[in-house]
């Protein structure tokens, strides 16, 4: 550490102005709405009440437990769906691998409004599934009754969070490491539990840590499926209510805030000690192995099944979109192509729209967490780990609160040039959505950062090389498998985010995709329509995301040849 | 459906000729809540007539757009607002952020039902009609063997337990309406004893008023209380649904109004006379959109079973809503609605069914303490955390209100504070019922 924190004046000046483009549009905005939690709603004087109240009322506290109860095993299941996709596939040579991880990815850019409607549909006590059971057997299954619904919907939603991390983090594991173990006798089970899980241990914890933080905060499923005894339905149903103003939905957003820093500082906690870099890159992670035909067989079956369920409201929304009309049956009473022709005629400037906005965001996300996540764990700069914190609070604040403090902030600042108050530019749409998805890219290049040893740094040092030449030669490059993991994380959830722009799109030529299919959605006739548009998103998302998997897989290549 | 093109056409005809006369041109940028169905199709006729406006629909749901508006105030780019809901347009009004306008168009009656169809202060202006009531999925009712009800009551029948939908009062101001019309028809502890008997067979309360017809339309559950052009508006689409008005059920105006210091107010007046002109008004007949209309003379061009307030006296005029009741105690009202039902709905639920089920085992049976039992679960129901006298006061009132409160109002207590004393006391009794229901049926 040491030798490499002599030069600090380039490092801090960076530090600088991530710091000042933090709290231009995240700390400002988010204080100025959030303010009202502080104050007396009698007289307007600041006051802790509202916090005693919140802890004094018993609908909170059941809230509370059952948004923790549903982070918890929503992260129980994704675990579940995620770890053999990533072990088999990183683990094992299996065909179909790219295509594997790409559709693994696929329930992370199901656009909201569309993915509950689907589901419901689906497996609804009406859905399909259960018609067909209680035709065949008498007797249906409440899988979205409830706070089950929710677990089920967004541990399908945000098991790729970890499917990515980890795919990531056994990529980069030293091979010598698990040649190391096998020579010394440990095989199977023991040798991935003893070796291989905990050296990408960075990476699990990263995606376990956003799935929690994900579904603690998230506030679209639960509202979809009419669960409102959750905080974060609790914080918005209380702020966007016509004409009262409740001081308690800004109590709950800091709550929501706080509680989602104290959990990730439990999660830097438990990886903190231990040291996971390994010296050896390139190497092309673990060791490919061939699998018995039997084997083959039991891992593609479990492959599929997973597939299977992750991908049924994608299914579900391909079936809505070409179907007619779709009641209490099992299937739609016929089919057509109407409803993508009514929707292209109306939407290709969505599509683009939707293109520029998220990768660049996505663009912007990938520099600043490579930039934190050096300065973080490189670098020795007084409150360093703040800047950490304060990107990751990002995760916790709604989408409806960062709307409308943009909204506050910005609105009297006009841009020059164009003459247009800032708040309603379509910029200020991008700056949201690259606010909103750092935390997932700073998540994923942290991790990346974890696994590099400092070593091969300072290595280049002694070499001769720069600090900045350090940089971009040796850590970005080493990074790359990180940094495009936090690039499809962002993209792909931006580009179907929605709470945020709902309030900041001010002309129409300005919308993105997600805005178009909510507005289909609010009429009867309009269902089929917005579900062919949500299909376009997940192929148009889905298609941008095999490609960046692509350019890791040739990047790859390069690095070994 | 031919009708309706020649309709069209004959509007688009009748459009082309006047606007050779008008000259406004520019930019008009409305904030509506409305589906493209509706923004599309008054933009293409309102554009045939006025070639130099380029409309702009801006889609906000009601509550965001008003958000929207509340924070651009000081730098406004919006012309209009165009909404259902008339609290949404009070809740602007009472900001400050609409402006007064003076309707040209003769033929609009002053009323409609028992609701002045323009706001009486001139701020804001209803474009057409619509009243609530019950939707119903055939298909669900069918296989499900459940009967088509024709009233409220019926509703609270324990035939349909877990078979209802409905959004919350505090989400919706026209769910607020129908509430609030059962509220003053029934009077205040029937009316509430009313809907909370209906609560008990909800299958949930949704967070979007849409929320009600799409689970009618996918059979999540078999019957809604929605806003008549939701029902209307679905079965045109082509779903199993059928719709109907109850005896006691208000019309409520859907409004329009010029937001204050709009860029272009001279596209936004000639967009009010439009709106309220007869070509105007006959595209509210397209069934997709599918609205009462509020110029009587509209009618003669309807389908056959259209409905008429103008003509048919009961539709709306069976309660006599009064209006400054209603506004005063507008958030105790939802405040209310929220804690006894949305947010206790899992307890209602099973203190309803208990008494069901022991009311059903009583059925022939003369069991005196059983009954009794009954009686007193069901009061237990029932109870209500204030009084309506206490609902209606200005200085509880002013514990929901959105605004600091004025200097000259005496308030005392926070609404979370209230909300907590309502919320323990109504879980109990609710837990309460649930057991005496359960003795009295272990007693038959």
């Amino acid at each position: 550490m040491r030798s490499l924190s002599r030069l600090q004046i380039g490092p801090a000046s960076v530090a600088l102005l991530l710091g000042a483009f933090l709290f231009v549009f995240l700390i400002i905005p988010v204080a100025k709405v959030i303010f009202v939690a502080f104050q007396d709603p009698n007289t307007g004087a600041l006051t802790l009440i509202n916090f005693s109240d919140f802890f004094r009322t018993s609908l909170f506290q059941e809230s509370f437990v059952n948004s923790l109860y549903v982070a918890a095993m929503s992260v129980v299941f994704a675990s579940v769906i995620a770890l053999p996709l990533a072990y088999f596939t990183t683990r094992f040579n299996f065909s179909g691998t790219l295509l594997i991880q790409t559709l693994g990815v696929t329930p992370l850019i199901m656009p909201p409004f569309v993915g509950a409607v689907a589901m419901l549909l689906l497996f609804g006590e009406n859905g399909s599934i259960n018609l067909l059971f209680d035709e065949w057997f008498g007797f249906t299954i409440p899988f979205m009754e409830g706070l089950n619904g929710v677990i089920m919907v967004e541990s399908i939603h945000y098991f790729p969070f970890i499917l990515i991390n980890l795919s990531a983090a056994l990529n980069n594991i030293d091979r010598s490491m698990e040649e190391s173990a096998q020579n010394l006798g440990a095989n199977g089970i023991r040798l991935f539990r003893r070796i291989v899980f905990p050296l990408a241990m960075p990476g699990y914890v990263a995606g376990a840590s956003l799935v929690f933080l994900k579904v603690f905060d998230d506030l679209g499923t639960p509202l979809l499926l009419n669960v409102n005894k959750m905080l974060a339905p609790q914080a918005y149903l209380r702020i966007t209510s016509i004409g009262i103003s409740d001081p308690m939905g800004y109590v709950i957003s800091v709550i929501l805030v706080v509680f989602s820093l104290l959990s990730l500082w439990t999660s830097f906690l438990a990886l903190r000690g231990k040291d996971y870099a390994t010296l050896q890159k390139g190497g092309g992670g673990l060791m490919k192995r061939d699998l018995k035909p039997l084997e083959k067989a039991g891992c593609y079956a479990v492959v599929i099944l997973i597939l299977l369920m992750v991908l049924s409201p994608h299914f579900g929304l391909a079936i809505l979109s070409f179907g007619t009309v779709w009641s209490y049956s099992v299937l739609p009473d016929a089919y057509t192509f109407q409803h993508y022709l009514q929707m292209f005629s109306t939407s290709t400037q969505l599509i683009s729209n939707t293109l520029i906005y998220a990768g660049l965001a996505a663009l912007i996300d990938v520099v600043l967490g490579t930039a934190i996540a050096y300065l973080v764990w490189r670098t020795n700069l007084f409150g360093r780990k703040w800047l950490d914190f304060v990107a990751m609070g990002a995760v916790a604040v709604p989408g409806v609160v960062l709307g409308i403090g943009y909204l506050r902030t910005f609105h009297e600042f006009n841009v020059p040039i164009i003459d247009k108050p800032l708040a309603t530019w379509w910029v200020i749409i991008v700056v949201a959505l690259a606010i909103r998805r750092l935390p997932y890219a700073l998540r994923a290049c942290v991790a990346a950062m974890q696994q590099i040893s400092i070593a091969l740094e300072e290595a280049a040092e002694n070499l001769g090389a720069n600090k900045r030449r350090t940089v971009f030669r040796i850590v970005v490059p080493l990074m790359s498998g990180g940094i495009v993991a936090g690039f499809i994380t962002s993209f792909a959830t931006a580009s179907v985010e929605l709470s945020a722009t709902l309030m900041l799109v001010s002309t129409e030529s300005d919308a993105p995709l997600a805005y178009g299919i909510y507005e289909f959605m609010q009429s009867a006739s309009g269902r089929g329509p917005g579900a062919a548009l949500g299909i376009v998103a997940v192929v148009i998302v889905g298609a941008a995301t095999y490609a960046s998997h692509r350019f890791i897989k040739s990047k790859n290549v390069e690095f070994t040849t | 459906m031919k009708k309706l093109i020649i309709n069209y056409t004959m509007a688009l005809c009748l459009a082309v000729i006047p606007a050779l006369a008008l000259a406004i041109e520019g930019k008009l940028t409305i904030v509506t809540s409305y589906p493209p169905d509706t923004t599309n199709t008054f933009k293409k006729f309102f554009e045939a007539k006025y070639p130099g406006i380029q409309v702009e629909m801006l889609k906000k749901k009601t509550t965001a757009g008003i958000k929207y508006l509340q924070e651009t105030a000081a730098n406004n780019t919006s012309d209009m607002f165009w909404a259902s809901a008339p609290d949404a347009f009070e809740v602007l009004k009472g900001d400050n952020l609409l402006q007064k306008y003076e309707v040209k168009v003769s033929g609009i009656p002053e009323k409609v039902g028992a609701f002045p169809i323009h706001d009486p202060d001139g701020y804001y202006k209803g474009f057409a009609a619509s009243g609530y009531g019950i939707m119903w999925n055939t298909r669900y009712l069918k296989a499900k063997k459940l009967p088509v009800p024709a009233r409220w009551a019926d509703l609270a029948k324990p035939v349909y337990h877990g078979h209802v939908g409905m959004s919350a009062p505090s989400r919706s101001g026209t769910t607020h309406l129908t509430v609030e019309t059962l509220l003053q028809g029934e009077g205040w502890e029937n009316g509430w004893a009313l809907w909370k008997a209906i609560a008990g067979n909800f299958k949930t309360v949704t967070e979007r008023s849409f929320g009600v017809p799409d689970g009618v339309n996918s059979g999540q559950f078999g019957l809604g209380v929605v806003i008549d052009f939701f029902g209307l508006s679905s079965q045109a689409s082509g779903f199993p649904v059928e719709f109907l008005y109850p005896p006691i059920t208000t019309l409520v105006p859907a409004n329009i109004a010029i937001v204050k210091g709009a860029p272009n107010r001279a596209a936004a007046a000639a967009f009010i006379e439009f709106l309220l002109s007869v070509e105007g008004q006959e595209v509210l007949l397209d069934p997709k959109i599918r609205r009462l209309p509020v110029n009587p003379d509209t009618y003669a061009k309807a389908p056959a079973d259209f409905p008429n307030p103008f003509k048919d006296k009961t539709l709306g005029a069976a309660v006599k809503f009064d209006l400054m009741l209603s506004k005063d105690r507008y958030n105790v009202i939802n405040s209310m609605f929220d804690v006894m039902i949305t947010y206790r709905l899992d307890e209602l639920r099973a203190a309803t069914k208990a008494i069901q089920s022991a009311e059903a085992k009583l059925v022939g049976k003369s069991n005196a303490e059983a009954q009794k039992l009954i009686q007193e679960a069901r009061s237990l129901v029932n109870a209500l955390p204030i009084t309506e006298a206490k609902a209606g006061e200005k200085g509880f009132n002013a514990i929901f209100k959105k605004k600091r409160k004025k200097a000259t109002t005496k308030v005392t207590g926070r609404q979370a504070d209230v909300e907590q004393e309502w919320d323990s006391q109504v879980k109990a009794n609710y837990a309460k019922a649930e057991k005496l229901a359960g003795q009295a049926a272990s007693m038959l």
